[in-house]
């Protein structure tokens, strides 16, 4: 079990009840990773089903969605594997293009 | 020539002439010496006195500077009377748009009186006002991979201050090639993104940040999502902050790392920013095997329209839809109105303004209704299978997604499409409803 916060910025949120931040309390036997997270907010975070596809896209986080474990690209942090610990922020953002 | 007969105050008069014609001589080459006019001193003063421009020295490198801004709108407009007001040397603005009076709530370079006119000519207007010592050089086309290259050459350093993820990985791809460093911004509703691109050509390009392209149905226009003048003003003014730090050497090598930039404006204002991956060895256009290139672009191989793909809204076949007039003529014949009237358009859209006696219900609330009627007859009661249903939503796209729903999903057979939408109709039917 492990307690995390969770942002969705860049106008993500609109598919969370247009809630940025959550509270997030992920349980697992053993260690929960950044894949556990994401899981679970498509099991019990999206509202409406229809609404997976805008974060997800064959079986990871749609293109266009930067993901960022405590404000660093995931990319620099292990992606899906990353470890979650007490008090770790997750943050997806929808990449913007307007100008 | 003896001094003899020469009356005293004459050779003293000579000799204050002498000296005054010295000191101004002096005076005259140490001037030709100063690196740029005293009216410039003046003018660049109070950034020169800041100690991390490194005075005279900084204020040369902003001078040699030649700085490429495509896109004179809501990122440009902040953006460039920084840039020229600094002193950059030579600034270039491309703009094929025109001013529209929707523009003008951020675009802050135009005004009232400028709409219809092109916006790098309004902008360069007001530039030059601002600081005859730059040069402005305007290019009124639409940004595409056969002219990237020819106006991207010869300038230093570009910013990317445009609205589609099209031009951003062209602009990206041809700096890439260039060698030129990007700062590029975005905007949309209260929030903003900033970042600096191919940094050095060691930095990390838009497509190490992002290889593969949104869903087209993902990405959203200003146009469309709307967008709060300060909150993108605001990244277009980190912009120049950016722009004049790597002019100046601020950013080094040894210290410059990738980052991304996210602005909120509401509830609270934030400025975060994020570490970022570097260059990515995989990248196609940065990476160990670049497969883009100048060549493949400028070929037209590198095909940006097929990559970023497009919204198809063409989902109606022309018997589904009639145009305003029809529309107009539908619904003023008879006097109880046998039709039922239903906008798509978003409610907070609706709320701004909207024909009488129509229902509003956006796609999204149709479609997750998965054609069960009974849900559809607690927002319309009268509605049924055999209902003559006209749709409207602002410009003609979302309506026609809405009619196939309704034909589809609820077996309504009688839906017809408006072409063009509510705009349409207040365009040549009625002009005196609010457009927005």
């Amino acid at each position: 079990m492990v307690n995390v916060k969770v942002e969705f910025l860049g106008g993500l949120d609109v598919i969370f009840g247009k809630q940025r931040t959550h509270k997030v309390s992920v349980s697992g036997n053993g260690d929960v990773t950044v894949g556990n997270l994401i899981d679970y907010i498509v099991d019990n975070m999206i509202k409406n089903p229809r609404d997976k596809e805008v974060f997800i896209e064959n079986d990871t986080i749609r293109p266009g969605i930067l993901t960022l474990i405590n404000d660093t690209d995931w990319e620099l942090e292990g992606e899906k594997e990353y470890v979650l610990e007490d008090g770790d922020i997750v943050s997806f953002t929808s990449t913007l293009h307007g100008g | 020539m003896t001094t003899d007969n020469i009356p005293n105050e004459v050779l003293l008069e000579l000799e204050a002439l002498r000296r005054e014609n010295e000191a101004l001589k002096q005076k005259l080459s140490s001037q030709t010496e100063l690196p740029m006019s005293l009216e410039e001193f003046r003018r660049y003063g109070r950034q020169m006195i800041v100690e991390d421009t490194r005075g005279v020295e900084g204020q040369i490198k902003l001078r040699n500077a030649k700085v490429l801004v495509i896109g004179a709108g809501g990122l440009g407009c902040p953006c460039l009377p920084y840039l020229v007001g600094a002193g950059v040397g030579q600034v270039g603005v491309v703009d094929n748009d025109v001013i529209d009076t929707s523009n003008l709530h951020r675009q802050v370079l135009h005004d009232s009186t400028k709409v219809g006119m092109l916006k790098c000519e309004s902008a360069k207007d007001v530039l030059r006002k601002l600081n005859p010592h730059v040069q402005i050089k305007t290019y009124p086309v639409r940004l595409n991979y056969s002219n990237a290259f020819s106006i991207f050459q010869g300038y230093d350093i570009v910013l990317d201050c445009t609205d589609t993820p099209l031009t951003r990985y062209l602009v990206s791809d041809v700096a890439v090639c260039l060698g030129m460093t990007v700062v590029s911004a975005s905007g949309l509703g209260s929030e903003g993104q900033l970042s600096i691109l191919n940094f050095a050509s060691v930095g990390p390009c838009y497509r190490c940040f992002y290889p593969v392209p949104p869903p087209p149905n993902a990405v959203s226009s200003c146009q469309e999502g709307g967008v709060i003048g300060p909150c993108i003003g605001l990244v277009g003014v980190m912009m120049a902050v950016e722009t004049l730090k790597i002019i100046l050497d601020i950013y080094t090598l040894d210290n410059f790392k990738p980052f991304l930039i996210q602005y909120s404006g509401l509830p609270n204002q934030t400025l975060r920013s994020f570490k970022m991956r570097g260059r990515q060895p995989s990248c196609k256009a940065c990476g160990e095997e670049k497969l883009i290139t100048r060549d493949t672009i400028e070929a037209g191989e590198v095909n940006y329209e097929a990559f970023c793909g497009a919204r198809n809204y063409n989902v109606c076949s022309p018997e589904e839809r009639i145009n305003v007039q029809e529309f107009e003529d539908s619904i003023s014949s008879n006097e109880k109105l046998s039709q039922i009237l239903l906008d798509v358009r978003p409610h907070h859209h609706y709320k701004i303004s909207h024909l009488p006696n129509t229902f509003n219900l956006t796609v999204k609330e149709l479609r997750d209704m998965e054609g069960d009627m009974s849900l559809l007859q607690n927002e319309i009661p009268e509605i049924h299978n055999g209902s003559e249903v006209l749709v409207m939503c602002r410009y003609g796209n979302d309506s026609q997604l809405a009619t196939r729903i309704l034909k589809d999903k609820f077996n309504i057979m009688k839906v017809k499409d408006i072409r063009g939408g509510f705009f349409k109709y207040i365009d040549d039917i009625n002009p005196s409803l609010p457009k927005y």
